[in-house]
Order: C-alpha cells, then sequence, then structure tokens
C-alpha cells in the first residue's frame, strides 16, 4: 500500500472530529547500535483527531511505541516534524519539551510505573508539583481524578498494597489529573488479566467518550483495539490501516 | 518545598542503606570535631595568645632558670609596659596521673597579665592575704571536687621544701574562670614569696618571664632588645611572642596541623567514596522512575535538583548530627584528663564543617545528579 492510500484509508476511518489535534509529517527515526542503524519509523504521516480513541497495532518491534513516545514529545525524531495543537515539538528545546509534555500529555504506561515510595495520592499529585496550584487546590484535583477511576477509598494506599488494576488506576489518575490535551496509552492493559483489562479499557472509553480525551493507545491485543475509535496498525516502521498477514 | 516531600520520601526508601550512610558521615564527622579541637589542644591555644604578650625565657632551655632580678632590668626596657614570672612546679596531687599545671606566681602581676583569668575580687584579696593561698581554674577545681576553702596537698617532684619536706600544702582561697573558650581554667596557682621562702634550692631563680608590650606592632623590637639587654650575660634570654612560644611547643610533637589534615583528609576521601557510591547505585535503581518524572513534565534540572538535594540532606542530617555530636562530647571537657587543658572545638572549625557538609553533599550527589538530569526518557523506559 502507498503512502497515500494509507493516509487515504487513515483518514477514511476517522470520524470523530474534523479539527487535527496530532499531525506527524514524514517522520523517520533511526537509531544507531554501534555501527549499525535501526531504521525504526520511515516517512510516516499521521492525523488525528481531536477526540479520537486511536488504537495503534502491530508486532513487537515493529515502532509503534517509538511514534507514540515521538507523539507525547519523549523522544525526537530524525526527520519529519510532529505538530499537536498547533505547536511543533519536535523544534522544542530540552526544557521547553518538559513544560509542554507537564501540560499537554498524559502517560498512562504498561507496568504503571508509579513511585514506591508514594501513597496514590502523592503519585497523582506528582505532575501537579510542576504547576502554581497551590497545595489544597493540588488535593482537589487528585480527589476528582481519584474519583474519576474509582478509587477514592484507595488514596492513601502504596502502590505495593493495590492490585495490579487499581495500580493502573492510579496511572490513568496520574495521567489525567492535569486535563492535558492528549493521554498517550502505551500497553495499558498487557499486564493485566481480562477482567481487568476490561475494567481499565471501561475507564479509558469513559474518559473518551464523557470527557472527551484524545486518546491514543498502543496495545498488541485485538480485544483492547476493538474498544477504539479507530485502529491503525504499524509494521516495519510504517502505518498501516489493515494488519499485514 | 513541595518537592522536599518527595526527597523525603526517597531518603526512607531503604532505610538501612540511609542509616548506614548517615552513620558513615556522621562518624567521619564526630572524628573531625574531636581532630579539631585536638589540634587546638595540641598548639595550646596559640590562637588566643596575647598579641601583646612576650615569654622571656633561658636562651638555653626553659628548664634553665633565670634571675628574678630581671624582672627590673626588663620593666626599664622601653616599650615594655610590665614584666612578671612563673615556675614550673610539677607537683602531684594523690596520684600521679591526675596532672594539672602548678605554677608559683606573683598573683597581682599575674592576674593583670592575664586579665582573661576571671577572679572574684574577695577571693584576690583572700589570695593577697594569705601567704598559702592558692587559686585554681574551674576546670580543675570541677575534677577533683574542689571548693574554696579546702587544704590541697601536692607532692613536691622537684621543688622539695626546706628540710627535704616533700609535701607542700595550700589554703584554696579562690577558683578563676575563663572569659573565652580558649583560656585556660586548669592552672593552680600559689604565691611566689612563699614558695621562694619555702623551697631549698634556686631561690631567687624564676622559670620565666611574661613581658606586656606597649606596642603588638613592636613586640619583635622590643623582644630583641630584651635579649640584647641579657646578651653575654651569665643567663642569656630567648625573648618571643607567646603565640611563637607555644608554637614552638607544639612543634616539639610534629606539624600537627599537617597531621591533622592528612587523617581527615583520608576520612573524607574514603566518605566521599562510600557516599557517592551509595548515591549513584541509588540513582541506578531508580533510572525507570527518574524516566517517569521527566516524562510528566519533570525537566532535567528538576531531576538534577532532585537527586543534589538528596544528597545535600544525606550529607547535612549525618554530618550536622556528627559536628553536634562532637561538640556535645567535647563539652564534657579533656578526655585526657589534664594533658589537654584547652579542650574545645574551635568556632572556626564548627564553619569548616558547615562547608564540608555542604561540599561533601554536592560532590557526591554532582556526578549521579548529571547523569540523571542527562537521562533520555525512551532509553530508560525502554529498559523497564
Amino acid at each position: 500500500m502507498s503512502r497515500q492510500a494509507a493516509l487515504d484509508q487513515v483518514e477514511a476511518t476517522s470520524s470523530v472530529s474534523s479539527e487535527t489535534l496530532v499531525r506527524v509529517e514524514g517522520c523517520t527515526k533511526h537509531f544507531r547500535r554501534g555501527s549499525e542503524e535501526i531504521r525504526v519509523l520511515e516517512k510516516l504521516d499521521l492525523e488525528v483527531p481531536k477526540g479520537e480513541f486511536l488504537a495503534l497495532m502491530g508486532p513487537s518491534g515493529s515502532g509503534k511505541s517509538t511514534l507514540l513516545n515521538l507523539m507525547g514529545g519523549l523522544d525526537r525524531p530524525t526527520t519529519g516534524s510532529i505538530t499537536v495543537a498547533g505547536e511543533r515539538i519536535d523544534q522544542l528545546s530540552r526544557p521547553k519539551l518538559a513544560a509542554w509534555r507537564a501540560r499537554h500529555v498524559g502517560f498512562v504506561f504498561q507496568f504503571y510505573n508509579l513511585l514506591p515510595v508514594l501513597n496514590a495520592e502523592r503519585n497523582i499529585e506528582l505532575p501537579l508539583l510542576l504547576t502554581h496550584l497551590s497545595r489544597a487546590e493540588r488535593k482537589k484535583h487528585v480527589e476528582t481524578a481519584l474519583e474519576i477511576v474509582g478509587l477514592s477509598h484507595r488514596q492513601k494506599h502504596y502502590p505495593g498494597t493495590l492490585s495490579g488494576g487499581e495500580q493502573q488506576r492510579v496511572g490513568i489518575a496520574r495521567g489525567i489529573v492535569t486535563d492535558p490535551t492528549l493521554l498517550l496509552a502505551d500497553e495499558p492493559t498487557g499486564d493485566l488479566d481480562r477482567k481487568t483489562g476490561d475494567e481499565i479499557l471501561d475507564l479509558l472509553q469513559a474518559l473518551n467518550r464523557d470527557h472527551g480525551k484524545t486518546i491514543i493507545m498502543v496495545t498488541h491485543d485485538p480485544h483492547a483495539a476493538a474498544r477504539s475509535t479507530r485502529t491503525l496498525y504499524v509494521n516495519e516502521g510504517r502505518l498501516r490501516a489493515e494488519p499485514v498477514e | 518545598m513541595k518537592f522536599l516531600r518527595l526527597v523525603g520520601s526517597n531518603l526512607k526508601r531503604k532505610k538501612i542503606r540511609t542509616l548506614l550512610t548517615l552513620s558513615s558521615i556522621l562518624v567521619a564527622f564526630v572524628l573531625f570535631g574531636y581532630l579539631a579541637a585536638i589540634r587546638q589542644a595540641l598548639s595550646q591555644g596559640v590562637d588566643v595568645a596575647g598579641a601583646d604578650r612576650l615569654v622571656v625565657r633561658h636562651k638555653v632551655s626553659i628548664i634553665q632558670f633565670l634571675p628574678e632580678s630581671y624582672e627590673a632590668d626588663m620593666e626599664r626596657i622601653e616599650g615594655v609596659a610590665e614584666a612578671t614570672h612563673a615556675t614550673w612546679f610539677g607537683g602531684i596531687y594523690q596520684e600521679p596521673q591526675n596532672f594539672f599545671p602548678q605554677f608559683p606566681v606573683k598573683p597581682e602581676e599575674y592576674l593583670a597579665m592575664y586579665p582573661e583569668f576571671l577572679l572574684p575580687e574577695d577571693q584576690k584579696q583572700a589570695w593577697l592575704k594569705s601567704r598559702t593561698g592558692a587559686v585554681v581554674g574551674r576546670t580543675t577545681a570541677d575534677r577533683f571536687e574542689w571548693k574554696v576553702g579546702d587544704k590541697i596537698p601536692i607532692q613536691a617532684t622537684i621543688w622539695t621544701r626546706s628540710g627535704g619536706q616533700r609535701t607542700w600544702e595550700f589554703d584554696l582561697v579562690g577558683i578563676y574562670d575563663g572569659a573565652e573558650a580558649g583560656t585556660d581554667t586548669t592552672q593552680f596557682l600559689f604565691r611566689h614569696d612563699y614558695f621562694d621562702e619555702a623551697r631549698d634550692m634556686a631561690r631567687g631563680q624564676i622559670g620565666w618571664y611574661y613581658v606586656r608590650v606597649e606596642d603588638p606592632d613592636k613586640a619583635a623590637g622590643v623582644a630583641a632588645a630584651i635579649d640584647n639587654e641579657f646578651a653575654n650575660s651569665p643567663a642569656e634570654t630567648k625573648a618571643e611572642t607567646e603565640g611563637a612560644f607555644v608554637q614552638g611547643f607544639a612543634d616539639q610533637i610534629g606539624n600537627i596541623g599537617a597531621i591533622i589534615q592528612a587523617i581527615v583528609g583520608a576520612v573524607f576521601f574514603t566518605i566521599l567514596l562510600v557516599a557517592g557510591n551509595t548515591m549513584a547505585q541509588s540513582v541506578r535503581e531508580r533510572t525507570g522512575e527518574l524516566a517517569v518524572l521527566k516524562a510528566v513534565g519533570f525537566t532535567d534540572a528538576h531531576v538534577l535538583g532532585l537527586v543534589l538535594t538528596e544528597a545535600v540532606t544525606i550529607a547535612a542530617l549525618g554530618g550536622f548530627a556528627g559536628l553536634g555530636l562532637s561538640w556535645f562530647m567535647i563539652s564534657a571537657g579533656d578526655p585526657t584528663g589534664g594533658l589537654l587543658p584547652i579542650f574545645f572545638l574551635p568556632r572556626q572549625d564548627i564553619v569548616i564543617g558547615i562547608v564540608l557538609v555542604v561540599v561533601l553533599g554536592l560532590l557526591t550527589g554532582l556526578l549521579p545528579a548529571l547523569q540523571a538530569g542527562r537521562l533520555r526518557i525512551a532509553d530508560a523506559l525502554r529498559r523497564l
């Protein structure tokens, strides 16, 4: 499939909003391992409309997490541009990119990545420490986030005393506590059993449907991808609308 | 402030490791404080020696005597304000290990020469009235639980009394305090006239002179004039400032400052390696967490600052506790029971200690902090 054909198909399946929130243009990402150059993404284009719940699928090493990292400003493309909410994030300096992430992006990780020394509410509060909010305001935001993920009764619990599903809910609460423009989830159900995974997917769907959050989720699981409003496939560094057999 | 809670939580992550690191730093600073006090004690108060006081001794050795008649001659030399003398008595109180310095002196002249010896006026008058009277510094009085009115028997090792009697009995009429932390409050002082009359040898001879000069800037010139005055006499003199005299004593043991600096340097280098390695290990273990912090918006500078603050906090907790503990232990007094009469932690060493705490914290945290600051989020997350 040609790049244009893939893009046409991508656009054909997106139906959420005409306003583009994320625009990836001609994006290439190469890594160097010793003398070997590894080409992870090749001239990739993608548009994500505001309010979409996009699933990125693909085999291991296909470049889907790399693409997610680029859109979240965790890494920079080798060539090409990435624009989020009208801002060219690939051109921002490291400090400005960090500030941008704090304002605009929430991350949900496969293994939750909570700080074990902080209880649930302190973990959720972390991104708010970078704002000018007072302690009382931060507390209020944390309580709201905990309420959304249904964990108000576990706010004082440390990660070690929470189940996997509960830890992921805390991770999601941390991701949404700043009310970000974009929520990026990397295999959010990858470490959970089916039932708990479904609960997490219910939560992400609710965030997309009821709170209008734009979500981009990387997953291996077709069952999880089925919850999204659109699914794209990354294979050998290129984006496709259909899985490669 | 809001980030300090994060630092505090990290310190509680591995309590035993944090405690052991704190303890090693604490021990290093206790050692630092103690060695500083010992250096001060061995230099016998060079820093607190009077700038306007000279010590005049026999040119050959301090154990050679000088004639008592020199006092009047010295006072005639231009630039000399006043002169007095003292002699080493070297007696034993009950047991040989109960060491403290004892000097026969002229009470009024000696107290005028040492205004930092604070003796109540009524006790001074009592001393002037009593030929067998003696005064003692607070440290020695407390050590032997002496009080005014006690009779103090001292066994002579050098100065036997007429008739060969070794016991000298003194009436304790006063206890003096020091005006400053460095003032020697271990001395036992009694009257020279009683001593000179009762001793069975070397009458009219004294150990050394103290001379107050009118202008401290001209002390070297006055010292030279004194030595010239007694040149080619049977008892030639060597005059020097009190500071130089005290330093000369200290130098007999060796370059104490250099020895102590070497010990402290070795200790701190070791602690630097231990604490630095612990800090580096602690940061390595948290690579993923630091990457998450950066992912949620913490800048390189934030993460660098957090790690540095953590290192400085560990150094500060251990270091200040160590300095405090050493101060407390040193305040309990001379651990040798009299060999180190001036035993205190000098203020300048406290300041050096505080600076060392901060420097140690910054140095142990610097490399791990730079590593954490430079951490690439995507790489670190991939390694999780």
